[in-house]
């Protein structure tokens, strides 16, 4: 990157700089031996352009528009357009997400973000025996599309774009919100939005699956296919390192396994006869965003590059959009603490600061009581003033990157896009990242990783503020959003009143139209698709796949 | 010889979140105990039958979907109905602080939330469990 | 001691774990109600499925009516002494039949794959009316030869691709094989593990049974009933000729060891004068065989005073 005659001359002056150092070091110890990110990976005292030596201009940083997409997917970044500001939502009920929806378009949020509650997470009614006391807990119940046509009543859905958090029953939801579209008069061609869909992560690190590893990757190839010719500008799926780094992974960890889940679908794609350049664009990514602000903008920039050339030179792609990470992010849910809640509100705003240096695409910032309960309606404002307040306030939307080229970004830029790809060399030789899954490899270095920060923290080497410094006795809070117990009742009323006033002749014929696509190698989708429109459940639909598919085993590693 | 202290750790309901349950588990086989981890989705019932089978001397219950007065409650239920009610029973996850009265009620002997070092749930059983 | 009272079967076994004092008179009792079991070991490398595959012929007993004792044993941290048992997870859907009774144990650091008092556990399970015992060991690596005093039947589960691994275990390990299944029979090289396995087994002299191999698949849940034959085609073979009450005599004198090594080891020990001894030791005007010989001479005035 610099003159090796201009770095030459530097020699000198850096070998006072460490003789000054020692000297005064010597005198005042440093607050400690190593200093560390938040990822527990040692910081230098000081970064200079020697430490990015080696890096050339245009292969490795360059412009943001181009190849490789360090500094961003778009030429001019939030100069042009901002991040989609869109908060997660979802409580309880179809009628009341609808309400909070409603409430959330009217207050400036750009695209709604649904939540669902566990049941509908893992494919079971409401009125499952599992279900018990946890329907609409941390999210919205949906058991047919009956309730999928509440949940979106009023709202135009040629006119947002709706991100759902759902993996494993994903073609499930996808069918529902197609077939309410269609009752809205609104052809499939027009939706936009994103399924989470990323089963491979729910192995390693949410636990929300059904199905074994091999008929769930069919599923979401079946996704793919059916998606790229019939709801092409739906992002099929959401590929989530968010989860990962809850679950206590590094910054390095939570892109290098990120990433090698991307390979693995990408692979899954290409078997299934499917062109990289026609589904690779549609592919998108969901990372963390946690407290180390400086890693965690590297972390973002490494995760761009690295996909950009991985897509470029080991799947060949040949389209620019297919070399593009774009990414949804999230402020670390883990970081928040139940004590001193209000000082949670700084925590995002510097977790929304990394996002946004970091060139996100969208960006959901948590709540100040979600350590302890689901947020209430003014906490859920002050997050989403927190986004606007540094989009408009800030001045970081200013120019593009605005961090590139500091020696120290480029640097831990570098080093996290190594440590990455060593992960993702490690689990190509285990045989790809569903058979590091089996081994429980990946799920072991992640605890690992978790473990090592919960004893930093108990032996005070890593401090929260709050937690295990400046404590303070506290009132415990009031005014905690609650879901009323009721719930679960209601909607098992509702099923029954649904599977005696609906035709369950059609329902059983689609139900065992469906069962015969699953047992041969037909695409699922349409028959999915007929399935709900018959107000066939979520549940029955999951149980057809489940008759057919067996369920997943965990691998047991602790 | 030793007096080990077992302990199982459970995982009820749906939610898949187990990096509470698996630091704590690791904390108290870090501490000298046997754990017993049964892994996700347990119902009560699992989780009762494996406490008796074990003889545990605690069950830690983490859970973190808002289903806690619910399940914990039932599990201590069933732990009486079976006349296992001297197991100590620990809850932790994320649990508001207006909730704890009604769990320490229902046979719960100590709630833990978000950000509780594992030395004091190690702490707490080891006061709790004589031996 | 009865089946449907697992507290008091847990109860006893934590405190045979424990080694406390005060349940001999039960063990005793106890003692008399063994011998109905089959005792089946399941062994083989970490991976291969023991605990998956325990779970699946388990079922498969309870479903032909009968009572299954699961003992599966872990191994202890030597850093803390803790563990973390995590076989249960494989067996989630057996825990509330009424049928079967799971216990993890951490091996506390006894050597051998099992924990010491593995076999008095299989005793209580035995003497509680199960009719079926799985032991599964430790599963680390060769050393695991302990499970063939503990067993009537040892199964060895082992998966495709171990290839080399099968050559190199040929000395010691393969030998104590009754049965084999080689599970993720799905998976290539499954075929090629039967035939190295078959192979190497045809070469073992002195063996009047020659070890079944078995195909197995507990992903897809296949020849699980095969195995559960194969198993039985084993017991049947033990039946005949006294093979059983030899094997078991063989076992009966290592566990009468164990126990009478045990207690003599604990009550020499914790008798008054062995600190003494070791003081004297220490400091050179004792040797330790007189010191030894001294404890026994204490022993047995003990006892004549009793």
């Amino acid at each position: 990157m610099f003159d090796r005659s201009k770095l030459d001359q530097m020699k000198d002056k850096a070998n006072q700089y460490e003789a000054q150092v020692e000297k005064s070091i010597a005198r005042f110890p440093e607050r400690r031996e190593t200093f560390v990110t938040g990822s527990n990976s040692e910081v230098e005292r000081l970064y200079t352009p020697e430490d990015i030596a080696e890096q050339d201009f245009l292969e490795d940083i360059g412009y943001p528009g181009s190849y490789p997409f360090t500094r961003g997917v778009q030429p001019n970044m939030y100069r042009g357009r901002l991040w989609t500001m869109r908060m997660y939502a979802g409580f309880a009920t179809a009628e009341e997400s609808n309400k909070r929806y409603k409430y959330l378009v009217e207050q400036g949020s750009s695209g709604l973000s649904v939540a669902f509650d566990l049941p509908t997470q893992i494919g079971y009614d409401s009125d499952h025996a599992l279900s018990e006391g946890e329907v609409g807990k941390v999210g919205v119940a949906i058991d047919s599309l009956a309730d999928m046509e509440v949940l979106f009543d009023g709202i135009p859905l040629d006119k947002v774009s709706t991100s759902m958090t759902i993996n494993a029953p994903a073609s499930i939801l996808l069918a529902m919100y197609i077939a309410v579209a269609e009752k809205q008069g609104v052809s499939a061609d027009k939706l936009r939005g994103t399924i989470q869909n990323d089963i491979l992560k729910e192995y390693i690190a949410r636990g929300t699956y059904i199905f074994p590893t091999e008929p769930s990757m069919r599923l979401i190839t079946d996704i793919f296919a059916y998606c790229s010719e019939h709801v092409p500008q739906w992002n099929t799926i959401s590929i989530s390192g968010y989860h990962i780094r809850e679950a206590g992974s590094t910054a390095a960890q939570e892109v290098g396994f990120t990433l090698a889940d991307g390979i693995a679908y990408v692979e899954a794609a290409l078997e299934a006869g499917l062109q990289i350049d026609d589904f690779a664009p549609r592919l998108s990514f969901f990372f963390n965003a946690h407290n180390d602000l400086l890693e965690e903008v590297a972390k973002y920039r490494a995760a761009r590059r690295m996909w950009a050339r991985l897509m470029k030179e080991r799947f060949g792609a040949k389209k620019e959009k297919s070399m593009q990470l774009k990414f949804h992010t999230q402020t670390a849910g883990s970081t928040l603490t139940a004590q001193q809640a209000e000082n949670n509100i700084v925590r995002v705003t510097i977790q929304t600061l990394a996002a946004v240096l970091g060139g996100t695409q969208s960006l959901h910032t948590n709540s100040k009581d979600e350590a302890l309960a689901l947020p209430s309606e003014q906490s859920v404002r002050t997050a989403l003033r927190t986004q606007q307040i540094v989009a408009y306030e800030s001045g970081v939307t200013n120019t593009v990157d605005p961090l590139a080229g500091s020696y120290y970004i480029e640097a831990l830029t570098d080093q996290i896009e190594q440590e990455a790809m060593d992960y993702i060399r490690r689990i190509d030789d285990m045989g790809g990242t569903v058979a590091a899954i089996d081994k429980g490899y990946i799920q072991r270095e992640i605890m690992d990783a978790a473990y090592e920060y919960q004893r930093a923290v108990e032996l005070n080497e890593a401090i929260v503020v709050g937690v295990n410094k400046y404590q303070v006795e506290e009132e415990s809070p009031t005014g905690l959003l609650r879901v009323d117990p009721v719930v679960g009742e209601n909607q098992t009323k509702k099923l029954q009143a649904l599977r005696s006033s609906r035709d369950n002749e059609a329902v059983e014929a689609a139900l065992a139209g469906l069962k015969k696509a699953c047992e041969g190698d037909e695409n699922v989708m349409p028959f999915i698709i007929e399935a709900v429109k018959t107000y066939a459940t979520l549940g029955e639909i999951a149980d057809v796949m489940r008759s057919v598919f067996g369920e997943y085993q965990q691998a047991v590693i602790v | 010889m030793e007096q080990m202290i077992r302990v199982l750790v459970a995982k009820p309901g749906l939610d898949g979140h187990d990096r509470g349950a698996k630091v704590i588990a690791r904390a108290l086989r870090d501490a000298g105990m046997e754990v017993i981890y049964t892994g996700l989705r347990q119902t009560p019932e699992q989780i009762v039958a494996a406490a008796i089978q074990e003889d545990v001397d605690c069950v830690a219950i983490s859970i973190l979907s808002g289903a806690h007065n619910t399940l914990l409650p039932k599990v201590a239920a069933l732990l009486k109905e079976q006349g296992a009610e001297d197991i100590l029973m620990l809850g932790g996850g994320v649990i508001p602080d207006e909730d704890i009265p009604f769990l320490l009620d229902n046979g719960i002997k100590a709630v833990f939330t978000p950000g509780t070092p594992t030395s004091k749930i190690v702490e707490c059983i080891k006061e709790n469990v004589t031996k | 001691m009865k089946w449907t009272e697992p507290r008091q079967i847990a109860r006893l076994i934590s405190a045979v774990e424990d080694g406390r004092p005060g349940h001999e008179e039960q063990l005793k009792e106890l003692f008399y109600q063994t011998g109905q079991a089959h005792v089946i070991g399941v062994t083989g490398p970490p991976g291969a499925g023991k605990s998956s595959l325990t779970d699946k012929l388990a079922k498969y007993y309870v479903d032909q009516g009968k009572r299954v004792g699961i003992i599966a044993v872990d191994p202890t941290s030597p850093f803390s002494g803790g563990s973390i048992l995590g076989d249960r997870i494989r067996m989630n859907d057996l825990t509330t039949n009424p049928n079967v009774f799971i216990r993890s144990m951490g091996t506390r650091g006894h050597l051998g794959g099992l924990a010491s008092s593995t076999h008095l556990v299989k005793q209580i399970l035995d003497g509680a009316g199960a009719d079926i015992i799985f032991i599964e060991t430790v599963g680390v690596g060769q050393s695991e030869v302990e499970i063939v005093q503990a067993a009537d039947t040892v199964l060895m589960v082992m998966v495709p691709g171990l290839g080399d691994d099968i050559q190199s275990m040929k000395a010691g390990i393969m030998e104590i094989g009754d049965v084999f299944a080689i599970n993720k029979a799905d998976l290539p090289g499954a075929d090629r593990a039967k035939i190295d396995i078959q192979n190497m087994l045809t070469f073992q002299p002195e063996k009047d049974w020659l070890p079944l191999v078995q195909m197995v698949s507990v992903k897809e849940n296949t020849g699980i009933e095969e195995l559960a034959k194969a198993i039985e085609m084993h017991r049947s073979f033990l039946n005949e000729e006294d093979r059983l009450a030899i094997r078991r005599k063989r076992n009966t004198r290592n566990e009468l060891i164990d126990l009478l090594y045990d207690k003599l080891y604990r009550r020499l020990v914790t008798q008054g004068n062995f600190e003494r001894y070791l003081e004297q030791i220490v400091e050179k005007t004792l040797d330790p065989y007189s010191a030894i010989d001294k404890l026994l001479e204490d022993l047995r005035s003990e006892n004549e005073n009793d």
